[in-house]
């Protein structure tokens, strides 16, 4: 039995996750942190917020995040590939700067029209 | 002459705004210091907002955004790069901008909406030099975010407030050394969710019940600062200090609601919130002067102001369409081990089905009961399986309940089950 705390909204509940019985979870409130539970345990993932060079626009950089959650391990494997990124005013939310970013899968989309 | 002014355009006032317009309000103005609206969302870039609201897990930009747009078709008017400098009991406001000067602009309903600000070294008297590298946690994210600057590779963070555990993980991932997050007291002022993707995830040190107690400097930059644990009446033990080499020092030690308005104003403030003391519409002591988000008490969730700027927008154009409340008002009193809450008075005929109450515990709680009480009597009691200072409580009050309440006060406790 494994205790970790749900990070998938700010409400913080305590889980506990029983790895013998096919990582059945208990403590959560929705089935979301049902899903957060088994996943940490086997393949803990992130969705990473960051920011990219831009120019033309209000401020030098720009809000980003991957569309999905990365495996834990490959968060600066994109953080790297992100250092590569310049973009050019305008920009809209949801706009993809990067596909498949560092072979995740994911996509990193814009999340501030600049 | 304006049905309803909105001071500050950040989540607070955008809500309100949207909502005063929603229940009929036409001449609404919202007044922005900044350049833009959506205030301290548009540096928060990290995700985790609106889950309550929208059923999603957006970024601070993403969250302002849904708000600007549903503004923007409105008729609310915007005054952007615009100071306002005085209000007062007649419901003039006092603003300035580069653009159109001074100008006195009257109003049949205010919403102050300012948020709050930071507290700083001053505040909190570190002991040792004055060097470069000491930044509040929310300027830092200012720079890194918005304007593209680094400010430091060799990071000591105090005070575990969610702004500081949120940039202990963006100047990691940005390259940065966090050598460790100090805190005062002997619990976590962020929500637990943050202790863990923003300290555990990266392996950083959460030191509870230790402090900075010195700060060197070389070449009038921080060089060094030592950290020493605490006894439980928060003086530094001798012989546990910890060093560590360090170029920045972030300080997330709290939040000030910005209230200079509020007080000039002559509205009754509270000193354990900072804020104005508020009835259950958010309307201060002043008729028709509504308050809401963070200048009234440090909120948690982004999704929690909305909810309660929209109430305080909705009472504004009560106010200015039907006339002010009358109703004789419950004082709300902290029993044990509450900190405070909002609202402080309640108008039980003014309430319609339920009134909402906000409010904070002073200790961190296993398994415990949340007691309303009228004199000696129970009213309600409400059963917690955790609760702790850095998480905001709500409970509900249901009408009928507080038609049973004796005398003028009511009282709200929490104690281990």
């Amino acid at each position: 039995m494994k205790e970790l705390v749900c990070i998938v909204c700010p409400k913080g509940c305590r889980l506990h996750v029983d790895e013998e019985n096919g990582f059945a979870v208990t403590g959560n409130s929705c089935p979301r942190g049902a899903a957060y539970g088994k996943n940490e345990i086997q393949n803990p993932t992130r969705v990473l917020t960051s920011t990219v060079k831009i120019t033309g626009g209000a401020y030098r950089r720009c809000p980003v995040k991957t569309d999905a959650a990365v495996p834990k391990g490959r968060l600066m494997d994109v953080m790297r590939a992100l250092n590569e990124v310049e973009i050019q005013s305008p920009v809209s939310i949801g706009q993809v700067v990067l596909a498949d970013v560092a072979g995740t899968g994911a996509n990193v989309v814009v999340t501030k029209a600049l | 002459m304006y049905d309803l002014i909105v001071i500050g355009g950040g989540p607070a006032g955008l809500a309100a705004a949207n909502s005063a317009w929603q229940k009929g309000l036409r001449r609404i103005l919202i007044v922005e210091r900044d350049k833009e609206l959506g205030g301290i969302l548009n540096q928060c870039i990290h995700n985790g907002f609106g889950l309550h609201r929208f059923k999603e897990e957006l970024t601070g930009p993403e969250y302002a955004a849904r708000f600007i747009e549903m503004l923007n078709s409105t008729g609310v008017e915007v005054m952007l790069d615009t100071m306002v400098l005085e209000i007062n009991d007649q419901r003039q406001v006092h603003v300035i901008s580069a653009e159109k000067g001074y100008q006195v602009l009257e109003a049949r309903s205010i919403v102050l909406s300012m948020g709050c600000r930071e507290r700083t070294r001053g505040a909190i008297g570190i002991p040792g030099d004055r060097p470069a590298g000491v930044f509040t946690a929310g300027s830092a994210q200012r720079y890194l975010n918005l304007e593209g600057y680094m400010v430091g590779k060799r990071v000591v963070i105090l005070g575990s407030g969610d702004i500081g555990l949120i940039m202990a993980r963006r100047m990691t991932l940005e390259g940065a050394t966090v050598l460790a997050c100090v805190e005062l007291m002997p619990y976590s002022g962020g929500l637990m969710r943050n202790i863990v993707q923003c300290l555990q995830d990266w392996g950083i040190p959460l030191y509870l019940s230790h402090t900075i107690t010195d700060i060197q400097s070389q070449n009038g930059r921080v060089s060094h600062v030592t950290v020493q644990k605490l006894d439980e009446n928060r003086n530094p033990i001798p012989g546990t200090n910890l060093e560590f080499d360090c170029d920045t020092v972030l300080l997330s030690v709290g939040l000030i609601p910005e209230n200079e308005l509020t007080r000039a104003a002559g509205i009754e403030m509270d000193p354990r919130t900072n804020g104005a003391v508020v009835y259950e519409n958010m309307e201060t002591s002043v008729p028709g002067i509504f308050a809401c988000g963070n200048v009234v008490h440090v909120h948690d969730l982004v999704d929690y102001v909305s909810a309660e700027s929209e109430r305080a927008g909705a009472a504004a154009a009560e106010f200015v369409l039907k006339g002010k409340r009358e109703g004789t008002a419950l004082t709300v009193q902290n029993g044990a081990d509450v900190g405070y809450t909002v609202p402080q008075k309640i108008r039980v005929s003014d309430v319609e089905k339920a009134a909402d109450l906000f409010f904070r515990v002073r200790k961190v709680f296993r398994d415990s009961v949340i007691e309303v009480r009228s004199g000696d009597e129970l009213l309600l009691s409400f059963k917690r399986d955790h609760m702790a200072p850095g998480e905001m409580e709500h409970i509900l009050l249901p009408r009928k309940i507080l038609d049973q309440a004796r005398g003028d006060t009511l009282t709200v406790s929490a104690k281990e089950a």
